[in-house]
């Protein structure tokens, strides 16, 4: 129990006035940038990462990465409210959290969201105190192609399962592809579908489509629709936690399969965006009766992927402690913190300087405690935000979407950009086009491409590198069979008679994709 | 002197000593130094977060705070679209701004010659050369070779596109040296792999993906001193001059120059800063007088030995001389590698 007694060192570094104050800082902060769209963890870490240069590292670190934590439970907010993911792995929190808020149960949306990015944050840490150096190494099997492969299942977990026709399924994810391979191909440095635009030499990012799609598509859809928002005659029930907290332990398959995949989309390092699609889509794939509950206001559909992006945005630290690599965009900008500080990423580090790895270890804990109590006090502030009249919050929403669109590149053309798309999402919603498989697409479909052509120059042009060891044969077989799924199951069906009925088979529109 | 001139005016409405001394101080003052910038400063990074420019950036941000270098603050912004164009893009329409730097990766060079986009930085001001980034071939510490000879050997010994040399984007520096390394290998080719940035690079090779790398000293020094990683040779005229060992055995000096192991390449990149252009000379000398004190300070130091740069640094026409010098360099060897766009 070497580990115990090292973690209790840690907590002993954190717990000085000083730095539980910064904590406490960090965490407002990370919460304030996670609700701001186009701020994004990565950019708040970065501009804030000077201000700590005259402070000791392990003070710097813990309040850098409570900002992070406080931005991985802020994001969840605007995606539950008005329908904007804030990041990217909250995107799959808007399927089920905003038709939640809309129905008037946003106090219990949110709840769910908090409680869940708590617990896979506090099994990713647990994961991290003692398994750090086991599972450290593991990262290191992942070239190209398994990165594919993975790439591949959450695809896969997500495709087979659409509400609507598999065509408009696969029509919005090209869609999506399309809008990924704008810009400079990093594969031959050449720059595509750009048309002399200098604004598209940065690629359609996800956060201006996103804003655009989701943020603006809901207002003009909620304008149509006699502007009001459907949440807003909510009572606000003081004791929503605790109701919530009641029905959660219902769902702790749900809260497992999330965790591990979170953990290992972490770890491998996947990313926290991969991890929240994948685990809503198999939560929906293992869902007990009708499937269709999901993406009309489920609790479960809230809670799968919000888990699995805590778990995999905490797990993400873990290579960039022990290898250098790191798990995300945020874990990046740590990481040139950590250099600056004259601390050296790597094997050494757990080595070299114990009190700061443990420190940091220990503030994961203590800094998501902090958080959560943080949050879930200003649930029933931020559920309220719902009551106000629509006239007012819709520009003021208008308002931080255009601020956030801006953001991202400084450059007012998103703004436009936006807009375009916010009628793109509305026209989707009228003719019941799926917006998510769209958004997957743009946002993993950049990866999966380079990931896919670096396995094929590996291999000079071979498919079978992906059932080149083990590892990558068993995700890639895995992707295989979740893709052909509704095949098969529409074969069995076939194959036991027609005495029972096909469930996908009387699934209905939804509004609010 | 219009300036001195209003003073003036103002003194005699309303003498008193304060204002007196301050236009003694004023008036003494030499006029190239006046200069001042009267609002945040904007250094531009033409890469993503967390490279080695984005990290120089961040550093020279953090140093310029802490020693209160400026009265202004610097305001450190990504623009890393088209391979950094869009950052390169973005300097060359702020003619005349004073308010904006860029630092410079070898994309100021090769991202207009290989994808065509339209900026050169003839229509940038170059103001300072704060280094030169080294770069090193690098194995993984369980393979067989000891030396470069050993595995340019190797890959001269083995099928074309045997081995395989990953590295940090296409048609950018790392492949420009590996085309260079080319020459050496009797016409057996490496396969190129493309990766987005060097520290996936590195990991790439700790994990036996890619055979070897031309990762920068601060994106692999990790894992050389973890025992992963086996540097070779270093791409530089002369040894690199920090003597102080790195791991138990060896320091940045002890790694051969790729010459005297037979691999005759040089290579070295630039991290440089430049202004828009139809700046005055009174703005450029604030920032090399801003730059020298940056360059100064302790931590400059630390972080130059830390990343075994090569502390050549250079202003004014020197400066001038060497990116001209360099331009024609990268484009002879895009040319010979054929990773010229099209449309040039």
């Amino acid at each position: 129990m070497e580990e115990v007694s090292a973690l209790f060192q840690g907590f002993a570094v954190v717990l000085t006035p000083f730095n539980l104050l910064l904590m406490l800082i960090g965490i407002l902060l990370g919460v304030i940038i996670g609700v701001l769209p186009g701020l994004g963890g990565a950019n708040g870490v970065a501009i804030l990462l000077p201000l700590t240069f005259s402070m000791p590292p392990t003070s710097a670190i813990i309040m850098l990465s409570c900002i992070y934590w406080g931005a991985l439970f802020g994001g969840a907010i605007t995606s539950i409210l008005f329908n904007i993911p804030g990041e990217p792995w909250s995107v799959a929190t808007t399927f089920d959290g905003y038709p939640m808020a809309q129905q008037g149960r946003a106090d219990e949306a949110l709840t769910a969201a908090f409680t869940s990015s708590f617990i896979g944050a506090l099994v990713a840490v647990i994961m991290i105190t003692f398994l750090a150096p086991v599972v450290a190494k593991f990262a290191l099997r992942f070239g190209p192609a398994e990165f594919f492969a993975v790439q591949f299942l959450t695809f896969a977990s997500f495709i087979g399962m659409g509400r609507t026709s598999p065509f408009k399924t696969i029509a919005s994810m090209c869609l999506g592809f399309a809008l990924a391979g704008v810009g400079l191909d990093t594969v031959t440095g050449q720059l595509r579908m750009t048309f002399g635009f200098e604004q598209l030499l940065t690629g359609f990012s996800f956060l201006v489509a996103v804003i655009g799609l989701f943020g603006i598509g809901e207002i003009l859809a909620s304008m149509e629709g006699g502007l009001a928002f459907r949440g807003a005659t909510a009572n606000l029930r003081l004791n929503a936690v605790l109701e919530t907290w009641k029905k959660l332990p219902r769902y702790w398959v749900t809260s497992i399969r999330s965790c591990l995949v979170g953990c290992w989309m972490g770890i491998t390092p996947g990313g926290a965006t991969p991890a929240s699609f994948m685990s809503y889509g198999l939560a929906k794939r293992f869902a007990k009766g009708n499937r269709d509950r999901f993406g009309k206001g489920e609790l479960e559909g809230v809670i799968a992927p919000e888990t699995a992006a805590h778990a995999a945005g905490t797990s993400a630290l873990l290579p960039m402690l022990t290898l250098g690599i790191p798990g995300s965009p945020t874990a990046a900008v740590l990481l040139g913190g950590l250099m600056i500080w004259g601390l050296q990423p790597g094997p050494l580090l757990f080595v070299e300087n114990k009190d700061f790895v443990w420190g940091l270890i220990a503030s994961m804990y203590l800094g998501n405690v902090v958080g959560l109590i943080i949050v879930l006090t200003c649930v029933p502030l931020f559920a309220a935000i719902l009551r106000i009249p629509f006239s007012v919050i819709a520009p003021v929403i208008m308002v931080v979407c255009a601020i956030g669109a801006y953001t991202v590149n400084n450059s007012i053309f998103d703004v436009w950009m936006i807009c375009i798309f916010g009628l793109v999402g509305y026209v989707f919603n009228k003719l019941d086009y799926p917006l998510p498989p769209l958004v997957l697409a743009l946002v993993l479909g950049n990866l999966a491409e380079s990931s896919f052509r670096q396995a094929m120059l590996i291999s000079q042009g071979s498919v079978a590198i992906f059932w080149s060891n083990w590892l990558v044969g068993i995700i890639m077989t895995l992707g295989v069979l979740l893709l052909l799924w509704p095949l098969i199951s529409w074969i069995i069906t076939k194959l036991r008679g027609p005495a029972l009925p096909e469930p996908v088979a009387v699934e209905t529109p939804h509004p609010h994709g | 002197m219009q300036n001195l001139k209003r003073k003036k005016s103002l003194l005699r409405a309303a003498a008193g000593a304060v204002s007196a001394a301050a236009l003694l101080a004023a008036s003494f003052m030499p006029s190239h130094a006046a200069w001042e910038p009267a609002k945040p400063v904007t250094l531009v990074v033409p890469a993503g977060t967390g490279g080695g420019a984005d990290q120089m950036a961040r550093f020279i941000q953090g140093v310029v705070a802490k020693h209160n270098l400026m009265s202004q603050p610097l305001i450190v912004i990504n623009k890393a679209g088209g391979a950094g164009a869009e950052g390169f893009l973005d300097i060359k329409s702020s003619k005349g701004d004073p308010h904006k730097i860029v630092i410079t990766l070898s994309n100021l060079f090769t991202t207009p010659l290989g994808t065509g986009t339209p900026f050169n930085w003839k229509e940038m001001t170059p103001v300072q050369m704060l280094a030169l980034d080294q770069f090193v071939l690098w194995v993984n510490a369980e393979s067989p070779y000891k030396t470069a000879q050993e595995y340019i050997a190797a890959v001269k010994g083995g099928t074309d596109r045997q081995f395989k040399m990953g590295g940090t984007g296409s048609k950018q520096e790392d492949q420009i040296i590996t085309a260079a390394m080319e020459r050496l290998t009797d016409g057996k080719k490496f396969t190129y792999i493309p990766f987005k940035g060097g520290g996936d690079v590195a990991t790439q090779l700790v994990g036996k993906h890619i055979d070897s790398s031309v990762n920068n000293p601060i994106e692999a020094v990790a894992q050389w001193r973890g025992g992963a990683l086996r540097p070779l040779c270093i791409f530089d005229a002369k040894r690199s001059t920090y003597t102080e060992k790195v791991t138990d055995t060896t320091a940045w000096s002890d790694i051969p120059t790729c010459k005297e192991s037979g691999a005759d390449v040089e290579y070295q990149m630039l991290r440089g800063i430049f202004m828009p252009g139809d700046v005055t000379a009174e703005q450029v000398a604030f920032y090399n007088d801003l730059f020298a004190k940056l360059m100064a300070t302790p931590d400059w130091k630390d972080f130059m030995a830390k990343g075994a740069f090569n502390q050549t640094t250079m202003s004014g026409p020197d400066y001038r001389s060497w990116v001209e010098k360099n331009e024609k360099l990268h484009q002879d060897l895009m040319q010979e590698a054929g990773f010229l766009a099209k449309t040039n």
